[in-house]
This record gives C-alpha cells, sequence and structure tokens, in this order.
C-alpha cells in the first residue's frame, strides 16, 4: 500500500516563531502604559516611542543607524549574531537593539569601548568558521558579512580562518545550491521557510558549534519538499545560499555559431535589474536590457509579457468553460480555478494538496507556453531548425529552473526552455560582457512576438495576473470596455500587498459571445450566448507567499469563503514574482514596492492594455493554435498536467 | 522496518499525541517514549509525529538532534554513561574509561556491534561526592573503579532478556 | 566560626501549605519578600519579586515551574532534596502557585534522574488521595495540581526561558529577554520558574515565618543556602550553611584546607586562589547555586580550565556568536597553553574575548562559560605559562 495514495492530513500546520520572537506583545505591563508613550534617550536624541517598539526601530525612525546581521524586515526576531549590541541602562550586559522593546524610559548608546569590542569579536569568530574568499564567491560586493567586516575594520583574522571547507556543497536542486561552509548561522533561511512562506524545509539541527542549518536528517535539497521559491536566497546576508546558474552552458551556446540562442524575459526583471547597476529600485529599464542583451549575443530577444497575454486568452477561457460546467452542466470539483503559472506554487500544491490539483489550471506558464511555440511556430515561420535552438528565459524565479526541467516539458518533441536564468545572474552575463546597461540605447523586442499589451507586463506583481484576467474576461463577456467598468481598466481591489485579497464582480452585461471562441461553441464547450451567466457575481481571491496560499487552501478544504470563490491567483513569493528568488538582493518591502510601483505606471503608459488586443497573440491564432483558445493544439501545446507528490518524505 | 512495524508506530504515535490533544508541548514526551521503547527515532517516526501535532518534519529532527537523550541513530540496549566532569575527573574517571573501552572493545560515542551497549561521556550526574559515576540506562552506578567495570557489564550482559526490567535505584 | 545547621530536617509536613492557604495571596508573598530570600539556583533573582509580577500579571492562565534540571558540575543538592525532601518541595510549589495564582505547576526533571520519577509520581499520587492536590486543596477553594516533564539531557535547559522553550516542544534554545517568563513564559502564559531549594525554603518560611529564616545569613544574603562539596577533601556531601560563610571555613568543615584553589559556582562560577579563601559566600561576593569543587595543590589549573570549557562547548545551545563561536576557542587557547604555544599577545585577545562573552552572549550559560578562564588565567599566571610541551612556536 503505497503512502502516497493516503488521503493529505488534515492537521492544518501551525508552525509559529516562538513567543518572544514574534513582534513584541507584551502580555502584563502598566495600563496606563499599553498604548502610550515611553521615552527614551538614543545617543543625544531624545524621543517618545510607543510602548514596546524596539531600540532598532526607536533608532531608525530618528536616523540612528545600528548595524545588523540575523535581523530582517521581513522576518520574525532572532538575536542571534549580537552584531546590534548596544549600552542600555539598568542592564549588567549588552543588549540587542533588534530585539529589546522599550518598556519603560531607558538611556541608549549605541557605540562604547565594550560595544566596539563585541562587534568586532563577533565579525572575527564569523570569519574564524567563514570558509571562502570574497573575489570568488558570487555575493562579492553585495555581501552583509563583507560591509560589516569592512565597516568594523577587520584587518587580520584574529581567531583564524578555515583553510578547507567542512562540509560538501550541496547542488542536488536545479534551483538552490546551499554551501554551509559559509554560513553564518544568522536562521533567516530557516526562519523565512518555516514562518515565512510554511514550507519547512531547513531547520537548526544538532547543538553548540556542531550546530548547522540542514533539511530533514540532512538529505540532498532534492530529496525534500523544497519548492524551489528561493526566497531563502533573497535572505541570505552572504554566499551561502546561490541560485543554480547556467551561464556557462549559455556563453558557450552564445559562442557557438550553430546555435540560434533566443531569450525570452519577463516582466519582473525590467524593474529590477537596474539594482544590479547601482540604479535605485522601481527604475524600469526594459528597452536599455533589450539592447544589452542583443549585445551579450542572444539571436533574439522576446517579450515573456506576449505569452503572458496568450496565457490570460487560455486561462480566461478555461475559467469560463468551467464556469460554463459547473452552472450549466452541474459538475462539482472544478472550481475555484487556481492560477498556475508560479511554479513555486504548483510545486507547493503539488506535495501539500495534492488532492486539489483538478482545481490547477492546466495552463502552462508563460515562460514554458513560449518555450514550446519557440521551437514550433517560430522555428517554422523563421524556417529554422529547431533542434539548434537554444531557448533561455530571463525569469525573478529560481523555480523557473525546476520548471524547464520538468519531464512533460518537452511538447516541442524538444525540451522546450533549455535554461532558466535569474534577474542577478542575467546581471552578471551583461556585465562580464563588459556593457553598460542604464546607458545602452532602448530598441524594442523581436518579431514575430513583438511588444506586448500592459496586461502582461502587470504579471509580476501579486494581483497582476488576476488583473489581467478580469480585464479580458469583463470585455470578453459583457461586451463593454474595461475603462467603463473600472477607472483606467485598473482594479485596484486587487492590488497590493495584503496577504490574502477578495473582490467580489458581478457581471453588469452580458454581450455577443467573440468569434475567437466559435469552435468551443460548436463543440458545447460554451453557450452561443452568455445568458447562463446572467446576474453572475464572480468570485476572486489573490494570496501571495506560500503560508497565505495555505491559508486559502486550508480554507477551501474546510469548505470556507475561499471554497466559494471561482478563481484565485496564487504567486509563492511575497509580492509576487517581483519579489522572485531570483531577483537582486537584497529585498524588503520598501524595495518590493517600488518595483510593484514601476511595473504598474509602465503599464499605464502602454498603447495596450488588455491581452485579447495582442496582435502578435490574434495573429498566433490565426496562423498556429487554429482551433482556437483550449483547442487541440493549445491543449498539445500550451496545456500541462501535474504531479501529485504528497508531503510523505519517507 | 517492516510495513506492519511502520503501522503499529503509527498508531502508537496517534495514541500519545491524542494524549496530548495533538499540541506541540507534547513533542518532549512522544519523542521520550520512542526513544525508550524503540531505542532511536526514526525518519518514519520523526515525520508521523510532525503530522500529528502539525509542525513539519524538519522541526522534528531539529529537536531530536538537539537533546543527548534522543537519537536518530539506533542506541544500543543499554546506554553506559560516564561522567566527564571535574569532581568525577578527580575521583579517577580516566581509568574507568578506558576500562570501559578496553572491555567493550569500542570508543566512546560509540555502539558494541551486538547491539548491546553504547557507550558515552555525559555531562555533570550530580553524584560528585560519590564519584566516578555512570548511568546504564535509568541505573545509578557510583564510586565506580576499574575492577568493578567488569561486574556491572557482567550484570547487564546476564540478564539481557525480554523480561528484563530496568528500572533500579542507586547501585554502588 | 559557623558551624552546620540542620534547618531543613526540621519540617512538620503541611505545615507551610496549611498556613499559606490560611493567608490572603498578597500576604503570601509578603512574607516571602519579608524573608528577603533570593533564587538558589545560582542566578540569585528575588523571590517575592518574581512571584510578585506573575502574581501581578493580568492573564486567563498562570504557570508555577519547578527547575528540577540541576546540570551545574559539582551541584547535586537538588538530587538530595528531591530523593529525600519530595513532600516539601510539593509544598513549596503549592504555595507558589497559591501565590501567583496558577492552577498548574510542572516539574522539569533532568533525564539524567529519570530513576527518581517512579517515586515522585507516586508521592504525588499520594498527595492527591489525601487532598493536597487537586480541587479545593485541604478545603481552601485553590484548585492546583502537579505534573512531572522529562528533559532529555542538554544543561542550557536549566535557564528558565530555554526550559520553557523544552516544556513547549521546541529546541532548548534562549529566548530573548525581555519580556521575561514572569510576564510571557509558557505558552505565552506568566510563568514563575523556581529552583527546587528556593521552593522548599519558602514553604519553610511559610512555615515558620520570616524573621526565622532572617536570623541566618547576611542582609543581603539571608537565609542558609546548601552547598554541594566534592572534589579533592576528606568529607564531600550536602551541607547547609548560613550565607556570609567564608571559602576557608568551608574547607576547615570538609576537610580541604591545603586546597589550591576553590571553584565555587560549577563550571559557570568563580575560581578562588588560595590567597582569597578570606573571601565569603553570598550575593555579595561569591554567589553560587551551591557547588563548591575543591582543587587540591596537586591538579593542574589548565586541567581545570580544560574541563569546564570542554562542558561549555558541549553544552551550548549553538544559538548566538560569542558563545557558540568563542568557547572553542578559548579550549583551543588552553590547549595552546598547556602545549606552550600560546603567545601572551593571543592570551590577551583570549581574555578581552572571554569579556566580550560575558557581556555580549545572548543567555547567562555565555555570559558565564568564560569565568573560570579567566579567573585561572589571571590568578595562575606562573601555572600556565612557559609550558614546554610543544615547539614552543608561537601562536598568530
Amino acid at each position: 500500500m503505497s503512502d502516497t495514495n493516503k488521503p493529505a492530513p488534515t492537521r492544518a500546520v501551525t508552525s509559529e516563531p516562538p513567543t518572544t520572537e514574534k513582534p513584541q506583545v507584551v502580555a502584563a505591563g502598566k495600563p496606563t502604559d499599553i498604548g502610550g508613550q515611553v521615552a527614551v534617550k538614543i545617543d543625544d536624541i531624545e524621543l517618545k516611542v510607543p510602548f514596546g517598539m524596539t531600540i532598532l526601530e526607536a533608532a531608525k525612525s530618528v536616523g540612528i543607524r545600528i548595524p545588523t546581521l540575523c535581523y530582517h524586515e521581513d522576518l520574525c526576531l532572532a538575536g542571534v549574531c549580537r552584531i546590534c549590541v548596544v549600552e542600555v541602562s539598568k542592564q549588567r550586559t549588552l543588549q540587542t537593539a533588534c530585539t529589546f522593546p522599550i518598556t519603560e524610559p531607558i538611556t541608549v548608546t549605541t557605540t562604547s569601548p565594550r560595544v566596539r569590542q563585541a562587534r568586532r569579536h563577533v565579525l572575527d569568530l564569523l570569519l574564524s568558521k567563514h570558509y571562502g574568499e570574497c573575489y570568488s564567491c558570487f555575493r562579492n560586493n553585495n555581501c552583509e558579512l563583507q560591509a560589516l567586516a569592512k565597516e568594523y575594520g577587520v584587518d587580520f583574522y584574529r581567531f583564524g580562518h578555515p583553510k578547507e571547507p567542512r562540509h560538501e556543497i550541496d547542488r542536488s536542486s536545479y534551483a538552490v545550491v546551499r554551501d554551509m561552509n559559509k554560513c553564518v548561522l544568522c536562521r533567516r533561511c530557516v526562519r523565512t521557510c518555516i514562518d515565512l512562506q510554511s514550507v519547512g524545509v531547513l531547520t537548526a539541527a544538532h547543538r553548540s558549534d556542531q550546530t548547522k542549518i540542514e533539511t530533514f536528517m540532512d538529505r540532498q535539497l532534492a530529496d525534500v519538499i523544497c519548492i524551489n521559491c528561493g526566497q531563502c536566497i533573497n535572505r541570505c546576508p552572504c554566499g551561502a545560499l546561490r541560485a543554480n546558474d547556467p551561464s556557462d552552458e549559455i556563453w558557450a551556446a552564445i559562442d557557438d555559431p550553430a546555435k540560434h540562442v533566443v531569450v525570452q524575459t519577463a516582466p519582473s526583471p525590467r524593474a529590477a535589474i537596474g539594482e544590479a547597476f547601482g540604479l535605485p529600485p522601481g527604475t524600469s529599464v526594459t528597452q536599455e536590457m533589450n539592447t544589452a542583451l542583443r549585445r551579450c549575443g542572444f539571436d533574439r530577444v522576446f517579450d515573456t509579457n506576449t505569452t503572458a497575454d496568450l496565457t490570460i486568452i487560455e486561462e480566461g477561457t478555461e475559467l469560463l468553460t468551467r464556469l460554463y460546467r459547473a452552472l450549466v452542466k452541474g459538475e462539482k470539483g472544478i472550481l475555484p480555478q487556481l492560477t498556475s503559472c508560479s511554479p513555486g506554487w504548483v510545486k507547493f500544491c503539488e506535495h501539500f494538496y495534492p488532492d486539489y490539483l483538478p482545481l490547477l489550471s492546466t495552463c502552462k506558464s508563460p515562460q514554458q507556453m513560449f518555450g514550446a511555440l519557440i521551437k514550433t511556430y517560430y522555428a517554422q515561420k523563421q524556417g529554422i531548425d529547431p533542434s539548434s535552438i537554444v531557448s533561455v528565459s530571463l525569469m525573478p524565479c529560481s523555480a523557473k529552473k525546476f520548471e524547464a526541467n520538468r519531464p512533460e516539458m518537452q511538447s516541442s518533441g524538444f525540451k522546450d526552455v533549455d535554461y532558466g536564468l535569474t534577474t542577478r545572474e542575467m546581471a552578471q552575463m551583461v556585465k562580464e560582457a563588459g556593457i553598460d546597461l542604464p546607458h545602452m540605447p532602448k530598441s524594442h523586442f523581436d518579431l514575430p512576438f513583438g511588444d506586448a499589451s500592459g496586461a502582461g507586463l502587470i504579471f509580476g506583481a501579486t494581483g497582476g495576473v488576476m488583473e489581467a484576467a478580469i480585464r479580458s474576461v469583463v470585455e470578453l463577456v459583457t461586451g463593454l470596455k474595461a475603462e467603463e467598468v473600472f477607472k483606467d481598466a485598473n482594479v485596484e481591489p486587487v492590488r497590493g500587498f495584503d496577504g490574502i485579497k477578495y473582490m467580489e464582480i458581478p457581471i453588469p452585461q452580458l454581450g455577443p459571445v467573440p468569434a475567437l471562441y466559435a469552435n468551443l461553441v460548436r463543440k458545447g464547450k460554451l453557450a452561443p450566448d452568455w445568458e447562463w451567466l446572467k446576474g453572475a457575481v464572480l468570485k476572486v481571491a489573490v494570496a501571495h507567499g506560500t503560508a497565505n496560499a495555505r491559508k486559502v487552501m486550508d480554507d477551501i478544504r474546510a469548505g470556507g469563503k475561499f471554497a466559494e470563490c471561482h478563481f484565485i491567483e496564487f504567486m509563492a513569493c511575497p509580492g509576487g514574482c517581483l519579489g522572485g528568488g531570483g531577483q537582486p538582493i537584497p529585498t524588503s518591502p520598501s524595495i518590493r514596492a517600488a518595483r510593484a510601483k514601476a511595473i504598474y505606471a509602465e503599464d499605464m503608459g502602454l498603447p495596450l492594455r488588455k491581452s485579447h488586443e495582442n496582435p502578435h497573440v490574434l495573429r498566433l491564432y490565426d496562423e498556429f493554435l487554429t482551433d482556437g483558445p483550449c483547442g487541440e493544439q493549445s491543449h498539445k501545446f500550451l496545456h500541462t498536467h501535474y504531479t501529485p507528490r504528497g508531503d510523505y518524505l519517507v | 522496518m517492516l510495513a506492519s512495524e511502520r503501522e503499529s508506530l503509527r498508531r502508537e504515535i496517534a495514541e500519545l499525541a491524542e494524549k496530548y490533544e495533538h499540541k506541540r508541548d507534547g513533542m518532549m514526551p512522544i519523542l521520550e517514549a520512542i526513544q525508550e521503547k524503540y531505542r532511536y527515532i526514526s525518519d518514519f517516526a520523526m515525520q508521523e509525529v510532525a503530522r500529528q501535532l502539525g509542525v513539519f518534519p524538519a522541526e522534528v529532527y531539529g529537536v531530536v538532534s538537539f537533546y543527548s537523550y534522543l537519537s536518530t541513530e539506533p542506541k544500543g540496549r543499554f546506554v553506559i554513561r560516564l561522567c566527564r566532569n571535574l569532581s568525577c575527573e578527580f575521583a579517577g574517571k580516566q581509568a574507568v574509561a578506558r576500562q570501559l573501552e578496553n572491555e567493550l572493545g569500542i570508543c566512546f560515542g560509540e555502539t558494541t556491534r551486538d547491539r548491546l551497549f553504547t557507550l558515552e561521556y555525559c555531562n555533570c550526574l550530580g553524584m560528585c561526592d560519590h564519584g566516578p559515576a555512570l548511568l546504564v540506562n535509568d541505573d545509578v552506578y557510583t564510586e565506580v573503579s576499574p575492577e568493578l567495570v567488569s561486574d556491572i557489564l557482567e550484570h547487564y550482559r546476564r540478564t539481557f532478556g525480554p523480561t528484563y526490567a530496568q528500572k533500579g535505584g542507586s547501585h554502588g | 566560626m559557623a558551624s552546620v545547621i540542620h534547618i531543613l530536617e526540621r519540617y512538620e509536613p503541611g505545615s507551610g501549605l496549611k498556613k499559606a492557604l490560611a493567608m490572603s495571596r498578597q500576604d503570601v508573598i509578603r512574607a516571602v519578600r519579608e524573608s528577603g530570600i533570593r533564587g538558589r539556583g545560582g542566578a540569585g533573582f528575588p523571590t517575592a519579586v518574581k512571584w510578585n509580577l506573575c502574581a501581578a500579571a493580568q492573564f486567563p492562565k498562570k504557570f508555577i515551574v519547578c527547575n528540577a534540571d540541576e546540570g551545574e558540575p559539582g551541584t547535586f543538592k537538588d538530587r538530595l532534596l528531591l530523593s529525600e525532601r519530595p513532600g516539601v518541595l510539593f509544598d513549596g510549589i503549592t504555595i507558589g502557585g497559591y501565590a501567583i495564582g496558577a492552577k498548574l505547576g510542572v516539574i522539569y526533571l533532568r533525564a539524567e534522574y529519570t530513576y527518581m520519577r517512579a517515586g515522585l509520581e507516586s508521592k504525588l499520587a499520594e498527595r492527591r488521595q489525601q487532598g493536597l492536590l487537586g480541587k479545593n486543596i485541604l478545603g481552601s477553594g485553590f484548585d492546583f495540581d502537579i505534573e512531572i516533564r522529562m528533559g532529555a539531557g542538554a544543561y542550557v535547559c536549566g535557564e528558565e526561558t530555554a526550559l520553557i522553550e523544552s516544556l513547549e516542544g521546541s529546541r532548548g534554545e534562549p529566548r530573548n529577554r525581555p519580556p521575561y517568563p514572569v510576564n510571557t513564559g509558557l505558552v505565552g502564559a506568566p510563568t514563575a520558574v523556581n529552583n527546587v531549594e528556593t521552593l522548599i525554603a519558602c514553604a519553610h518560611i511559610l512555615a515558620k515565618g520570616p524573621e526565622w529564616f532572617r536570623r541566618f545569613g547576611t542582609d543581603v544574603s539571608t537565609g542558609t543556602k546548601l552547598l554541594s562539596v566534592s572534589g579533592d577533601c576528606q568529607r564531600p556531601g550536602v551541607y547547609e550553611v548560613p550565607w556570609g560563610i567564608s571559602v576557608a571555613e568551608i574547607l576547615h568543615i570538609v576537610d580541604g584546607e591545603g586546597a589550591k584553589a576553590v571553584q565555587v559556582g560549577g563550571a559557570s562560577g568563580r575560581t578562588v586562589p588560595a590567597r582569597q579563601f578570606d573571601r565569603k559566600l553570598g550575593f555579595e561576593d561569591l554567589a553560587t547555586g551551591g557547588s563548591v569543587v575543591v582543587i587540591g595543590p596537586q591538579r593542574d589549573m589548565l586541567d581545570v580550565a580544560e574541563n569546564f570549557l570542554e562542558f561549555f562547548v558541549e553544552e551550548s545551545c549553538g544559538q548566538c556568536t560569542p558563545c557558540r563561536e568563542g568557547n572553542p576557542k578559548l579550549l583551543e587557547g588552553v590547549h595552546l597553553l598547556k602545549q606552550g604555544r600560546c603567545s601572551i599577545g593571543y592570551l590577551r585577545e583570549l581574555q578581552n574575548l572571554g569579556r566580550t562573552m560575558q557581556v555580549a552572549s545572548k543567555c547567562g550559560l555565555g555570559q558565564s562559560s568564560a569565568n573560570a578562564f579567566l579567573d585561572i588565567t589571571e590568578h595562575f599566571r606562573a601555572e600556565i605559562l612557559g609550558r614546554t610541551g610543544g615547539q614552543g612556536e608561537k601562536n598568530e
């Protein structure tokens, strides 16, 4: 009897950070103080802060900088590195600014001989275990340990430096590579995986100086339930975690004259790749990037937003057919439809909710749709031998590397996408080629796929897929313009960084069934009119970060509010793809907000804003996917199936 | 592990978890019960405990690997823990340690091939006025000398059997 | 010259509990406050303050925890109390529970004392039958019960927040403080964690009154203390002495005169050289949980330092950098000293590191693990330097 056939467990995972490491909630105190203000003096600045605010936050509010290492804005507190120690009145020992709550008037001194010595000692001790040289590390010049060492004037290894590695590097996963020789045991990855993402792959194991961050029984990452979201990589302060970098192979392909190397670029890298060149977060450099990529040697530069538009049409149509099956034919167990473009979310679903896989849209992600089309439609159209095409995708995502290697992703007859490359890795390639990306002349994307609509662009933000789908579905069903239903065609309720968003959309009127659906009507998958949607209210939800995905899925399982939804967008990464595991490091709420702002701003400025208006996509249906959306060719090239994996490790 | 053993282990863990209302604070008593019965906490057991308490298997592994009395590798039927702190050191624990290694043919940290004895150091057993002290499972032995070592080991070798009850007070 | 006083011999079973239940909660705490008792586990926090903070906290649930994770090397007084005086202990826990308003007391018993568990459980069962535990204890309307939970072999779980983490089913890693357990403790509820001896002493205090307790000791360190004496002396064992007794007096009692040094307070305590044997035990100077190890003139102080540091290297929880990485460095330094390969410069670096560990570590373990190293390298310089064990190379 196979364990994977057992029904999934009903017990919700309730792992929570330890009580004192959640945002400080003081159970008892003087009633007049709670909610009140407490006076505090930090260095020579006097201020009043809310009861329970940490010293670090109080210092930030008046512009006093205290160095940190294990502290991270997105994560629960740790207080383990001891870098941020400060002098606090009435305390015999130094206190960590990141965790110490201000509950009574105190005086804080952020520097003193003891503090300086303590910080230096912490760095000396970390360096005594940190194996690796900066010049050969991919975090050279972007490493928090390196920055602190410089700040504290580390000029010799006071307590020694390892000459040999202690641990094997784990390269088993397509997406994430772990080098524990560089680990500083800040526990950020553990807090990310358990608390932030609710996946629970990493833990601190053993004790004392044998403490090591490990997976279950120290198995290789590919053998445990890692969803490849790479959020751990984004938050690691140094080079212990990285993505699996294929750029050597891509250079080899580019340098090989017999290979036709094409690159498709996702929306999120454009608003973030500038950060790797010193630009502030949220500076969009799309067209400069196109030129830079061509100069690197890519033969064609395509816009993944085009297949994002294609995904919207396919997935929107799939939604309509599911609605038809559910509302008219009474079929059960097919709603809500869940998006499937986030491979981290897909793997999460395959492991933790395998019995709900039928709810996942059968649409591939835009990356994989493109991969299939490049080696068929594009190859035929251009007269290129598909076996000589090397298809690279530039993604904000580490899980795309895993997705490209899924065995079913070969509908072109070849491996649809050869390499997934992250924003960071592409920036590295551009730099290696001596290209100054921000100052490149602008250029458009290559035909036959051209430039895409704004709806495809907003895929990069959480709520973007939903908004793009709503813009199209509303127009295709009501016959109205999206601008008549939502101001500027912007669907505000699904935007923003709330973990779970919910929206109800009453269908205001019914228009004609578009010609695009002629085949589906003929086959009985849709009615010749929209009457069956009369008076319907479309219920949608958006969740980002797999911890929120878990909450929504548990609610669906319990028959709650989200079970009544029709369509739910899931993104594995907090913030959506713009916060993906392949994006420039560091990440923080403000950086992600800046990237989102850039994406929505670029969308507003584009001539086309709805997926079904994209002429290149429509030509695709004319020339290649002649059966129309969700037709035979679409199913062959653009749709996929999933693998129920379950979460039994043993 | 036989499939039937898995089934019975799964049932046991479910019962134990039920006793603690499937809450995380039942973790230590449950793990201790499994360690007591099976002499180690297998991968499968850790996963089942995780499932029953609503935590991740990696977290259970993190807990098991932290404590000296819990192990992911099978320990011997009798775990010998010799105190190595200062007072027992002064009282002559070194000689006892050498004798134990001689008699058992293993080094500290290892288990005999017949899986009968595991030999470990431990920290202060609270018998500092009667050192050197050691534990064999839950039995305490004080003022142990190299000569006594072989008597102690013999006691456990002879009475090895399914009905041997491992309770006892201080000996010595 | 102080003599040994057998206070803990004379306790009328249940007397402390009966008196306490007849008083108001505030009066119980007042009695404890007036006695001036401070924690007997080593940290020395005023017990009345702890109970008062806990009692004042507004929360639906509260807990009192008896810390029976006696792990400090050289301490065995709790072992004696648990096996010989469980009844007084249970009285003390119940009194504490009453004072703070808890319904449940938990005894965290270290795994090494598993052989005591069955006996303790059966005594608890007896008490339930006698109406001393359970609902409406002695007709007072106070409901309370005691549960035993076992440790699993980690010295760091003697630290109160690590103990609470262990009870909650996590790794025994100490928490950030503040907030303190009296505020946010076991499962977020206000929790008072007290040592075995403290709770027993409180039972005595309630039975005989705080003035009786103040008769012994000093103004700051009131009452008596149980010492566990071992090492190079003729009469090791548990002794009850008044605070304020000097090291020399103790050595006289246990017949250990001629010692080179005395380790007061276990591995995390202070190493007192012979010329300072007039120092007195108490919170004014040599605070201790009770461990006294006599180090004879034949002993090598570097062996002593090595023994203690090996202990800390093994028992550190591994969370914070200074303790996790610092202890192995100090141990390595001791090895270098033994081989004669440690330069004065590097020794000074290690001493600085020790001082950093004392102020920058996350919990008491790291804050005190460097104590012995610092004391020994300060007081026994002649003995530790200039060894000819190695090639005589300087350490870089």
